[in-house]
């Protein structure tokens, strides 16, 4: 377990680890391509065309790997903090309801305000309903992810419910079509589009500044300090007089805000802006929220290493699509694939920690951007322990 | 509001509520013995996801449903070795790993699903088996006793685990490892053995679970058990972690469930409504855990992988 490593070999080979949990998961994907009938080579050849194969295959990629950015960015928070954020598909369709609602009972305007204004709304909606769990949690002992999982379910209802009564377009009723959808949205609301592409809009960046500016709080502020502090040993931080469970509150009110704003992104940087729902959260999110959570792990936990895991994972689900047009292999195969990326990286973090058990002290507070994860995850998992 | 409460749509929304909660007290007490010896096994959606599908394809090409809940077992339990290596022996994240287990149910039986059976085809549900005597008993026999043999099983399992837990050597072992695993390994029991056992346990009854849905459905489509896995994990916490309380949080949830679907097949609330009416169970999960939580002590282990010292 002491061999003596260097600490940037022991450092190198840490990283290689999750790599190695991610190709595994692959080549298991693969060898499925192979038992359902399909060619390998194929399959992997037509999922690299579509994912990355071209200009406008980037672009699809970049814009699917948005929303996974934000999740990603707000589950790091989260996971620092020792807070396992697992509604994110509750936040994001939250976020997306209501910068909806708003962009809808507003009255014209310019769009720099519009667009901060729907910002900020899915913003609340996503922190909202990130804080629920996260105060109950705090305060009431009560498991952030069983709690955090029934939100979502209460979410979805409640898009379902507003996208079929009070939100529906007026002209679904006069038509009797009903298809459970807004009216399009306010122009000015549209997310501006860069490079004249016709999709590509200002959703990646604002999502790599999110990703940026949480770097900063995390490893820059005393905030930040605090959340991982109290992620690393809540008994350590409560002994040295941190609020404990505002802390939780917090990490799990930013995870959610984050989420919220992927769900305004997803709405008005859609291609119909409108807000519509085939009834399940999958169909509005692309299971974001959960697909979130591997760019997360496969980031180190770390939001500037999210930023290449997102474009990485954004291309493996186009890659999906990709692969059912080229060899008709389902794209619920890439869930199957993403499922198993998760187990792979968990389980393989008991690998990871033995390489690098080295006795060779690293002070992360000093780390330059690029230096990734110390201790990846600071989970246990559960709540907190309770007091006697 | 009247109409709910003819007699004769008592006893269908009793009736149903029972149908309901199986799958979902299946499996919860499997959960129960993961969580007994210490191990969140969060997996359990994707489990049934699996087992569902494993069971419905069965009945589609045999026309056997107990071939059917038999193939749905064995799916689970090959999952439940899974989540003993994960668990057990890699040590990994409980939480996390078990969305690892719920994403890759989801995909893989879609996947299966497309691309074995492709359009959805009905198949054979369980036969009516009415117990003699007591299903004549009027309204009481035909809540109760007019259902398939699956639904008596299921409510058997429950004496039977609470007495695995609480009156066997084994049940102790559970015990012991999920509130003090270094005292039980000093006193010589194998922490790994049992909670390999126990989750194995879970993941079998996880699959009969999936199975009895599908098959009690007679249909299968993607997501099918959308979200009942978890509320089957919160189902545990709300019962306290005793097979008699969890059969209770079951029925609970079946009963909410069976009469927010009555309520709509009887138009009492405007159809918009009623996905406000749906939002109940998972309101009503969150309130019971607050409630567990500030009322009874979980395993003390778990979620915790046990590590020797020295």
């Amino acid at each position: 377990m002491t061999r003596n490593r260097s600490p940037q070999r022991s450092r190198i080979l840490g990283y290689l680890v999750p790599v190695a949990a991610v190709t595994l998961a692959l080549l298991i994907g693969a060898l499925m391509l192979g038992i359902l009938g399909a060619n390998p080579l194929e399959g992997l050849n037509a999922m690299f065309q579509g994912a990355f194969g071209s200009g406008t295959a980037i672009t699809s990629t970049i814009l699917k790997a948005t929303p996974l950015l934000f999740v990603a960015v707000g589950i790091t928070i989260a996971f620092r903090a020792n807070v396992i954020n697992i509604g994110g598909e509750g936040q994001i369709v939250l976020g997306a309801l209501l910068a909806t609602v708003t962009a809808l009972y507003l009255p014209e305007m310019p769009a720099p305000i519009m667009i901060t204004l729907i910002a900020v709304a899915g913003i609340v909606g996503g922190g909202l309903w990130g804080a629920i769990p996260g105060a109950l949690k705090a305060y009431y002992r009560v498991n952030e992810i069983l709690s955090t999982i029934m939100l979502n379910i209460v979410a979805v209802q409640l898009m379902n419910f507003l996208l079929r009564g009070p939100l529906i377009d007026p002209q679904e009723i006069e038509r009797g079509t009903r298809i459970p959808q807004t009216e399009r949205l306010a122009e000015a609301a549209d997310l501006p589009l860069l490079f004249g592409s016709g999709r590509f809009h200002i959703g990646p960046l604002i999502a790599v500044i999110a990703a940026v500016l949480a770097y900063i709080l995390l490893w820059r502020t005393p905030t930040g300090f605090r959340l991982r502090a109290v992620g690393l040993s809540d008994d350590a931080a409560r002994y040295a007089g941190m609020p404990e469970k505002r802390t939780i509150v917090l990490a799990m009110t930013l995870s959610g805000a984050l989420c919220g704003l992927a769900g305004a992104v997803l709405v008005f940087g859609s291609e119909s802006h409108r807000m519509v729902t085939d009834g399940s959260t999958a169909g509005f999110t692309g299971n974001a929220g959960f697909n979130g959570i591997v760019v997360a792990l496969f980031g180190g936990l770390h939001p500037l290493w999210s930023i290449p895991a997102s474009f990485l994972f954004g291309g493996l689900l186009v890659a999906g699509n990709a692969l059912q047009r080229a060899v008709q292999v389902p794209s619920a195969l890439i869930l199957a694939i993403n499922g198993l990326v998760v187990i792979f990286v968990v389980s393989s973090e008991r690998i990871r920690k033995r390489i690098l058990a080295h006795p060779v002290h690293v002070d992360e507070d000093e780390g330059p951007p690029g230096e990734g994860p110390d201790v990846m995850v600071p989970l246990s998992g559960g709540e907190p322990e309770a007091e006697p | 509001m009247s109409e709910l409460f003819t007699t004769a749509v008592l006893v269908a929304t009793v009736a149903s509520g029972i149908r309901l909660a199986v799958p979902l007290l299946l499996a919860a007490l499997g959960e129960t013995f993961g969580q007994r010896s210490g191990v969140l096994n969060l997996g359990v959606e994707g489990m049934m996801l699996l087992g569902a599908f494993g069971g419905y394809y069965t009945v589609l090409q045999t026309d056997n449903v107990w071939l059917g809940v038999l193939v749905g077992a064995a799916v689970g339990a090959v999952l439940g070795v899974g989540t003993g290596v994960m668990s057990v022996t890699m040590q990994a994240d409980q939480g996390i790993s078990g969305i690892g287990v719920f994403l890759f149910g989801l995909g893989m039986s879609d996947l299966l699903f497309q691309k074995l059976v492709g359009t959805p085809r009905p198949i054979d549900t369980f036969p009516q088996l009415d117990i003699p005597l007591l299903s004549d008993i009027p309204i009481i026999g035909e809540m109760f006793f007019q259902s398939s043999a699956i639904v008596y099983l299921a409510f058997l399992a429950v004496p039977v685990a609470t007495f695995v837990i609480n009156r066997t050597p084994f049940g102790m072992d559970i015990r012991a490892v999920g509130q003090n695993p270094a005292a039980a390994d000093s006193l010589g029991v194998s922490v790994a053995r049992v909670r390999y056992a126990t989750v194995i346990i879970g993941g079998t009854l996880a699959g009969i679970a999936g199975a009895t849905l599908s098959i009690g459905l007679g249909i299968f489509q993607q997501n099918l058990t959308s979200g009942m896995g978890f509320i089957a994990v919160a189902i545990v916490y709300f019962g306290a972690w005793r097979p008699i309380g969890v059969m209770a949080g079951a029925l609970l949830y079946g009963m909410v469930n069976a009469l927010v679907l009555q309520t709509k097949t009887l138009g009492i609330v405007p159809t918009a409504w009623s996905d406000i009416a749906s939002m109940a169970p998972a309101i009503i999960t969150i309130l019971a855990l607050v409630f567990v939580a500030t009322r009874f002590r979980q395993p003390a282990a778990l979620t915790k992988p046990f590590i020797r010292e020295g």
